[in-house]
């Protein structure tokens, strides 16, 4: 990596990262008592591919929640291009082009496949209520518009033949591609991907994983994970956060981060005198 | 054919036509139910409340007229205006709107994340307070609705039954306008449940909370929809009530009579609604007409109830209602 400045910098394997999208400063969440993270920054850079990672309970999740609006930190600032964001409603930083998924799967498991991935183009459907219900000519031909958009999600994450399933029934493997399908229909400039190999069998990880690199590459998506499979991480990301006990341990590229002594002991812990 | 038959047949007809009056309150249940989880106990003082919203606006009743009389001792009781149906409908629907807004405001915007139980109690207490402020706005005395709805026995059927079968059925014109507006009204709130962005909206709310948050699902906003929807639903219930048998208090009871329906058609199902409407509608006039005079009559008030029973021990999620499964 070369050198890093605001204008970004340049992978290892090439790739343009910009400046700075997202910061998050100083930030603390608190649950009563409980410190959930305590004072963490850094930064998400334009086009990256951004991995938090930690061992279980050291606040990622709660991170990820701050970022998309679930919770609302007591202290901190969140940036987003280069403005500071006002605390908002998660469905207003989804209005903002920020997607994501989540741990334990949110579909719609009643509706179908095809009715869950259109809800991610809610957003960007701007006929008013009185058009839509009286379905006149500019609803019909917008709805049209976006199923086209959403037909080629589903190419892109190979799921056609699944397309009128109702969500309820898939396996769970093909339920985390349904629901990062939803997210990306979208079109976010930031996904958010909340344990996104969680569960999986190898096979499932790696598709999972080349569907990732393949959005990043191919729709220049910025892309913020969470994962605790360290492995996984260290493929795909470009710099990692790593966070313990709801603290910042380390932040950097993959390479940087496995050779910290405090990363080292956090993951395979340590002799205490 | 004999003349019993003919009967029969004659009551299960008026039967039906009574269903659809139940299925569309059950409607407005259904719709609140599927889209927020809550029971609305309220689905038919809202029915009362429409109706009597629209007799005020029509004859241009002063509202609050008793009370501010007996504050500043004035003698106000209508403002000496009489709105054409249509236009004192459209009014009523706004009203609708605007009660949805604020209970939306005051109440559930309160109770998010609130047991169904708590936000049950909500309803019932939202049920007593609208029927109080029906009858502090508007009075309490029994009211005649017209909206330029035919009424009446149907001479149309009347004869061609009578060419027919040697029997004549009388059929009120009001109950088949109810039939064709119920229809009407089912299709156009599935198609846009279906295909419409907010019916989407509506169905992905309904499904998971969290989910829909994060692709950018106003839940205040798709509420406040939703309760508008009911309210409408109420409004055209109210009126096809009002007009059949005046528009009094125990309008909102028929909302009791839904809830056998809606055992019946199950909980989350628009059509289940209607067809639950009609078997109960029809099942107990004919079992009034074949088994009353055996038992001492007066069946009709219990019939439903007791088929909603059996179907709760038999089929609890209901004709059409989502089975529930859970997974060990």
């Amino acid at each position: 990596m070369n050198a890093m400045n605001s204008e970004g910098y340049t992978t290892a394997d090439g790739r343009k990262i910009g400046g700075v999208m997202m910061e998050m400063k100083n930030i603390t969440l608190r649950f009563g008592g409980v410190k959930a993270i305590t004072d963490i920054s850094f930064d998400i850079r334009e086009g990256e591919i951004r991995a938090i990672i930690g061992p279980n309970g050291a606040g990622k999740s709660s991170m990820l929640n701050v970022i998309s609006g679930f919770y609302v930190p007591q202290e901190g600032e969140v940036w987003f291009h280069g403005q500071r964001r006002a605390p908002m409603k998660p469905y207003e930083v989804a209005q903002q082009g920020i997607a994501r998924t989540f741990q334990n799967i949110a579909l719609f498991e009643g509706m179908s496949v095809l009715d869950n991935i259109m809800t991610g183009r809610l957003t960007l459907m701007k006929t008013g209520l009185f058009q839509q219900a009286m379905w006149w000519g500019r609803a019909q031909k917008e709805e049209t518009a976006h199923r086209e958009k959403v037909e080629k999600v589903i190419d892109f994450l190979e799921i056609q033949d699944i397309r009128k399933t109702p969500v309820g029934r898939l396996p769970y493997g093909l339920k985390k591609r349904v629901e990062l399908a939803r997210a990306l229909a979208a079109e976010p400039k930031l996904l958010l991907l909340d344990e996104p190999m969680a569960g999986m069998n190898v096979e499932e990880k790696e598709d999972m994983c080349r569907f990732i690199l393949d959005v990043n590459d191919e729709f220049g998506t910025t892309i913020a994970l969470i994962e605790h499979d360290m492995g996984v991480v260290m493929d795909l990301s470009d710099r990692v956060v790593v966070m313990d006990y709801g603290k910042k341990i380390g932040d950097g590229t993959p390479d940087e981060v496995r050779n910290n002594q405090d990363v080292i002991n956090a993951y395979l812990g340590v002799a205490h005198d | 054919m004999p003349e019993q038959l003919l009967y029969a047949m004659e009551v299960s007809l008026n039967g039906l036509m009574a269903g659809i009056m139940y299925a569309l309150v059950a409607l407005g249940f259904v719709l609140i139910f599927k889209a927020s989880g809550i029971f609305n106990y309220a689905q038919g003082v809202l029915a009362l409340f429409a109706a009597l919203t629209l007799v005020g606006l029509q004859q241009g009743q002063v509202p609050f007229a008793h009370v501010i009389n007996a504050i500043f001792g004035t003698d106000l009781h209508h403002f000496g205006w009489q709105l054409p149906g249509l236009v004192a409908i459209a009014l009523t629907a706004l009203v609708m709107v605007g009660l949805a807004i604020l209970i939306e405001r005051l109440i559930l915007k309160h109770l998010v994340n609130q047991a169904p139980i708590i936000l049950f109690m909500a309803t019932i207490g939202l049920a007593y307070f609208l029927e109080g402020l029906g009858d502090v706005m508007w009075g309490a005395d029994i009211k005649k609705l017209d909206v330029g709805l035919p009424q009446g026995i149907s001479e149309m059927i009347d004869t061609f039954t009578f060419n027919l079968f040697g029997y004549g059925f009388f059929i009120d014109r009001l109950d088949i306008v109810a039939a064709v507006v119920a229809t009407a009204l089912v299709a156009a709130l599935t198609a846009f449940s279906q295909y419409t962005k907010y019916g989407r909206a509506l169905r992905a709310v309904a499904d998971d909370h969290q989910a829909a948050l994060s692709v950018g699902i106003s839940l205040r906003f798709v509420w406040v929809l939703v309760w508008s929807i009911a309210g409408f639903v109420a409004l055209v219930a109210g009126i096809m009530w009002g007009s059949k048998s005046g528009v009094q208090f125990s309008l909102s009871l028929i909302a009791l009579k839904a809830l056998p329906v809606l055992m019946l058609g199950g909980f989350t199902s628009i059509p289940g609604a209607i067809v639950g409407g009609l078997i109960i509608g029809m099942g107990e006039k004919l079992f009034e007409f074949f088994a009353g005079p055996m038992i001492g009559g007066a069946t009709e008030n219990w019939f439903a109830y007791v088929l909603a029973l059996v179907f709760l021990v038999f089929r609890p999620q209901g004709l059409f209602g989502e089975r529930i499964i859970e997974r060990v």
